[in-house]
């Protein structure tokens, strides 16, 4: 007799409990971003890329909230992850 | 080719958020966990002494008046200073943590000169409202890194710099050219624009 019995095996997830810490540095870089969101759409002006036509050169450079975002992001993606992973290995 | 005074403010207060991030980010950590990695314990100094060196650039181009040139001046030295001091401090070239009162200093002397080169009152525009507010930030916030020279481990002092840095980053970014706060706009600064 042969029975393949398909089953699928899952290994517990493991439930990290992050520290206080760690989230709050994990959250730095979110809040930022979400900070430069919402000024990006209390003031759709500021970012002229969404209506780029008779604006000059600097204008179209120069799009604060989108700074906001980036500065962010870069802080998240690039910074944090060590910055956990570090924390985590004190 | 040259960006309107407002642009470059907002240019220096991406940077400056970028500084205040880290500053956060390490008081929430500490200067251990902070400076395992060697890249970051650089990243907030040299950051630093970047905006000092492109301050000259500022300097060079915006030359409203003479007032304007020195602040401008004087800002880019303390920045350099202090992003210098510390990326010896990180480097182990300098060793006394007085090397960190570089600091308050480049504070107080930004706040001085943000003070002395806004000739009009705080409600004349957004501009010299701005000006007035990041002077003032600046000036009691040199408090914090001067704490912090003496209380390396205080978490208030540590926090109070870090969150120096956002609180002028914030207050670069609604910087404007001419624009009216809080309703009021003198006559004398010329037509609003958003």
């Amino acid at each position: 007799m042969n029975a393949h019995i398909a089953t699928e095996v899952r290994a517990p997830r493991s439930r990290v409990r992050r520290s206080a810490r760690t989230q709050v540095v994990l959250s730095l870089g979110p809040l930022v971003v979400l900070a430069g969101i919402a000024w990006a759409l209390i003031q759709p002006y500021r970012i002229t890329l969404l209506h780029p036509h008779g604006q000059g050169f600097w204008w179209l450079v120069a799009e604060p909230p989108l700074y906001v975002v980036l500065v962010g992001a870069l802080f998240r993606l690039l910074v944090a992850p060590g910055l956990v992973e570090d924390l985590e290995g004190e | 080719m040259i960006p309107p005074a407002e642009h470059v403010h907002w240019l220096f207060a991406a940077g400056i958020l970028t500084v205040g991030l880290c500053l956060l980010a390490e008081a929430v950590v500490g200067p251990e966990v902070w400076a395992r990695r060697r890249w970051r314990a650089y990243l907030w100094p040299a950051t630093l002494f970047l905006l000092g060196v492109l301050m000259w650039l500022v300097m060079v181009f915006f030359t409203n008046s003479t007032i304007h040139m020195l602040a401008h001046g004087s800002w880019a030295q303390v920045m350099m200073l202090a992003g210098a001091a510390h990326i010896g401090l990180v480097k182990g070239k300098l060793k006394s943590r007085y090397w960190r009162l570089t600091m308050p200093l480049a504070l107080a002397v930004s706040g001085a000169a943000f003070l002395i080169h806004e000739q009009n009152g705080w409600f004349f525009s957004r501009s010299a409202w701005v000006h007035h507010l990041a002077g003032w930030i600046l000036i009691v916030g040199a408090i914090f890194p001067a704490a912090a020279t003496f209380w390396p481990r205080s978490r208030f002092a540590n926090t109070g710099y870090a969150l120096t840095f956002v609180a002028i980053a914030v207050v670069l970014f609604t910087a404007r050219d001419i624009a009216p706060i809080f309703g009021h706009l003198s006559p004398e600064a010329g037509v609003a624009h958003r």
